[in-house]
């Protein structure tokens, strides 16, 4: 427990060993823990941002979707109305075509039967001319009568 | 363990002899040089290794462990030391480390390496009798390890208090306080010399003598039989504290007094 050259040995040592640590050991470590300390700071502080931007986003998001909302209402509301209306308006048209077709019908049906009572008198007269002429070619002269049977034609 | 041909005292006195190569002071503690050497490589070897493949990325265990110590240093020294040095850090660490591993031998059971050096000296022939194998294996416990490294320290408060202050601002400090008057220079001197011897002497007693009453007790321990078991793991226990403080305080102090060499009063 003497104090002898170890005291010289050990102190080279130590130097030695500081000199080591303070040349190859201690500025690695130390830049690494620096660097990756900024880097930790940084990722926290692109965290930070990324949530607000996230928040805003979805803030607008929704104001988006209630925008939208309220327009898609809307539209319905104008789709049902206009539908609404055409509804009313076909058959507002259908009715008058139906007026239109019937009124037609009728119209057909009056001329129609014009015409065929028409033809039937004629028909009746020459038949009723051809009854009397059969009669008459019997008992009288067709041109002592004429006059009668002339007469007869124009009543019917 | 204490072996049938030995006396308690020898044994002790067995146990705190340095394997000593040469005469007079320059006289070598081989087994001091080498453990504190191996240990010193331990350290640095380990260190490098976590340094080589350092990157801002994920760090392993291990390379965790050591930026863990790296940073609890760096932060001692910045909170002690303000302004800019490339040597107070490294330094710092490697004096914590250091006397951390060295301190540690303390806790390996005080027969097993000295009984291996003295079978293991025997069976290589270098002695004729194991009993002169002589091993100490913690070197905190030799004075010249703790002077070697306060003296170093010493060497520094030096040569930062001229590197911040000038030769002038030296030797003014030295005078010139606490008293400030040129007839009470030789009393300041006295004062000032006595604050400046004492900070190396006591780092290194401080060091020194805690470890060695720690390894003393050890040794008492190991002899007072099969009792020895739970009492040596309480002292342990403890003693892991003494080990890991010490090597602490040596550091902080280390820093505290090179901040104070480089700053005005």
């Amino acid at each position: 427990m003497n104090i002898n050259a170890t005291l010289i040995g050990q102190t080279i040592a130590f130097i030695v060993f500081v000199w080591f640590c303070m040349k190859f050991v201690w500025p690695p470590i130390i830049n690494a823990i620096e660097e990756r300390q900024k880097k930790i700071a940084d990722g926290l502080n692109a965290g930070e941002r990324a949530q607000k931007d996230l928040e805003k986003a979805q803030e607008e998001i929704a104001e988006q979707l209630k925008e939208a909302k309220q327009q898609a209402a809307e539209i319905i509301e104008q789709a049902k109305k206009r539908g609404a209306k055409i509804v009313e308006e076909e058959t507002q048209r259908g009715h008058e075509e139906r007026e239109k077709i019937v009124a037609a019908g009728h119209e057909e049906v009056a001329s129609e039967r014009n015409r065929a009572r028409e033809e039937l008198r004629k028909q009746v007269a020459v038949l009723a001319v051809t009854g009397a002429q059969k009669i008459i070619e019997r008992e009288i002269d067709k041109d002592a009568h004429s006059d009668i049977v002339e007469k007869l034609v124009a009543e019917l | 363990m204490v072996s049938g041909e030995q006396t308690p005292t020898q044994y002790i006195q067995h146990h705190l002899q340095n394997w000593t190569v040469g005469e007079g002071f320059w006289a070598v503690n081989v087994d001091t040089i080498f453990w504190s050497v191996l240990l010193g490589v331990l350290f640095l070897w380990s260190f490098r290794r976590v340094a080589k493949k350092s990157s801002a990325g994920v760090p392993g265990k291990w390379q965790c462990f050591v930026e863990m110590i790296v940073e609890f240093v760096d932060n001692s020294v910045k909170e002690s030391f303000h302004g800019k040095d490339k040597l107070i850090a490294p330094l710092a660490l490697t004096i914590f480390v250091w006397i951390f591993l060295m301190n540690l031998m303390d806790l390996i059971p005080v027969d097993w390496l000295p009984t291996a050096a003295m079978y293991g000296g025997y069976w290589l022939g270098f002695v004729d009798d194991p009993h002169d194998v002589y091993m100490k294996v913690v070197p905190t416990t030799d004075l010249n390890t703790t002077f070697a490294l306060s003296l170093s320290v010493f060497a520094l408060i030096i040569i930062y208090s001229i590197k911040y202050k000038g030769v002038k601002g030296f030797a003014k400090e030295m005078t010139l306080t606490p008293f400030n008057h040129w007839a009470l220079m030789p009393v300041n001197f006295v004062l000032e010399s006595i604050t400046l011897l004492a900070k190396p002497a006591s780092l290194a007693l401080r060091l020194f003598g805690n470890l060695y009453a720690g390894e003393l007790i050890f040794i008492l321990i190991a002899m007072i039989g099969l009792f020895q078991l739970p009492a040596h793991f309480a002292w342990a226990v403890f003693h892991i504290l003494v080990i890991t403080l010490q090597a602490f305080i040596f550091m902080m102090l280390t820093i505290v007094y090179l901040s104070m060499a480089s700053s005005e009063h």
